[in-house]
């Protein structure tokens, strides 16, 4: 394993050269998240990161953490959404199609195939081994994940109404139990106008020139 | 010709079941597991409730989403091969094909500062959820392995993969393997 250890992956802002997706790129990228990630599809999200940003750089990080904020925004499994979205980037309908397939079918035939097994399975000493060791190794990619994005909305907003944000997320949605759909369109409608809110605010402390004094001689 | 008919009332009922079990569900694959029980148990009586624990069970033994390993099966079980395509079109396509619509009207408007202030203020609740993810998987690592064994495995998770910079599937491998040999002594 030592061998491999030197992939040729600096941190992914030292180089801005992005790529579209090839076929065969999507494919093993796309197998791999599908056969590695454990709990479902958003502690995946790691994984997808890893292969789409820091291994083949399809993308940046930043424009990553936005399409999966807005895929966390919409219903539905966020694992093929984002599969579908990074295939469709690459290489269109066909490169949606394929990496969702790519993504699903080895546990989707597994799931059939296996059934049978399952009392086996579930109740094996060794399975249940293999996958309580993968929960830690998902956290860590997790909360690095979390630490990064926070970062970002640290560096984006500002320290003080970053860290506010974050209070108010985390009281909404664990201490309130607002459903996360609401608290993400909350905070979607206040970004819609957050630019223009923050100028206004600028604009009060320290208008920029002299107020134009409207003209005398106008009419009424 | 009898059975032509009921195979396409089938594949619509599985399709409409799937569709709204996963345009309801937030939060991804796992959020939808109640919605789809729903359909599945006490809708349209596909599985009975203890067939459904185990679909859940091995599921979660399997790598990959879990919503559409769920799909996958319920589809097959329902209608075969046909089956497996009608739910997984439903499970996947409406939600991808809203995304992929969603993201290029914003590409269009990239540089507006609506769409900026959009994707920055996002960036905190979803920074937050994923947060309590890696603590609600960290809780129930440390019930079931204990606080010593997660934290172990974690220190060097990270330290291989954020100073050491190996590829997350190697460590993932090497979890498996530490997990095959190590971990049945202590679960």
């Amino acid at each position: 394993m030592s061998k491999q250890s030197t992939t040729p992956s600096e941190s992914p802002s030292t180089s801005p050269v992005y790529h579209k997706a090839t076929y065969s790129e999507l494919s093993w990228a796309m197998v791999r998240t599908g056969i590695l990630g454990y709990g479902g599809g958003p502690s995946v999200m790691p994984l997808f990161r890893y292969e789409a940003v820091t291994r083949y750089r399809w993308l940046s990080d930043d424009e990553f953490g936005e399409i999966l904020a807005l895929g966390n925004a919409l219903p539905g499994p966020i694992a093929t959404k984002m599969a579908a979205y990074l295939g469709y980037r690459g290489k269109g309908v066909l490169g949606a199609i394929l990496a969702v397939i790519a993504h699903i079918l080895p546990s989707c035939l597994a799931m059939i195939v296996l059934l049978s097994a399952v009392s086996y399975l579930s109740h094996s000493k060794i399975i249940q081994g293999m996958i309580a060791a993968v929960v830690p190794v998902i956290a860590v990619m997790l909360g690095v994940m979390a630490y990064e994005f926070g970062e970002k909305a640290v560096k984006g907003l500002g320290i003080k109404v970053g860290i506010g944000l974050f209070i108010v997320a985390f009281i909404l949605l664990q201490l309130v139990n607002v459903h996360a759909a609401i608290v993400i369109a909350l905070f979607l409608a206040y970004g819609a106008v957050h630019f223009k809110f923050v100028q206004w605010l600028k604009d009060r402390r320290n208008p920029p020139n002299p107020p134009v004094k409207p003209t005398e001689g106008g009419g009424t | 010709m009898g059975t032509l008919t009921i195979d396409w009332i089938e594949w619509l009922r599985l399709f409409w079941g799937f569709f709204l079990a996963n345009v309801l569900g937030y939060g991804g694959g796992p959020a939808s597991i109640p919605l789809m029980y729903n359909e599945i148990v006490t809708h349209y009586h596909w599985l009975d409730d203890k067939t459904f624990s185990n679909v859940l069970a091995l599921g979660n033994t399997l790598p990959g989403p879990i919503a559409t390993k769920i799909a996958a099966f319920v589809g097959y079980d329902v209608s075969g091969i046909g089956g497996i395509f009608i739910a997984l079109f439903a499970t996947i396509v409406p939600s991808a094909v809203a995304l992929i619509l969603l993201l290029n009207l914003l590409q269009k408007y990239r540089t507006s500062p609506v769409v900026k202030g959009l994707t920055l203020l996002v960036q905190p609740v979803i920074a937050v959820m994923m947060a309590v993810l890696t603590w609600q998987l960290t809780a129930g690592s440390f019930v079931s392995i204990g606080i010593w064994q997660s934290l172990g495995i974690a220190a060097v998770a990270f330290w291989a993969m954020q100073i050491r910079k190996i590829h997350p599937a190697f460590v993932i491998l090497a979890a498996f393997v530490y997990g095959a040999l190590v971990l049945p002594n202590f679960i």
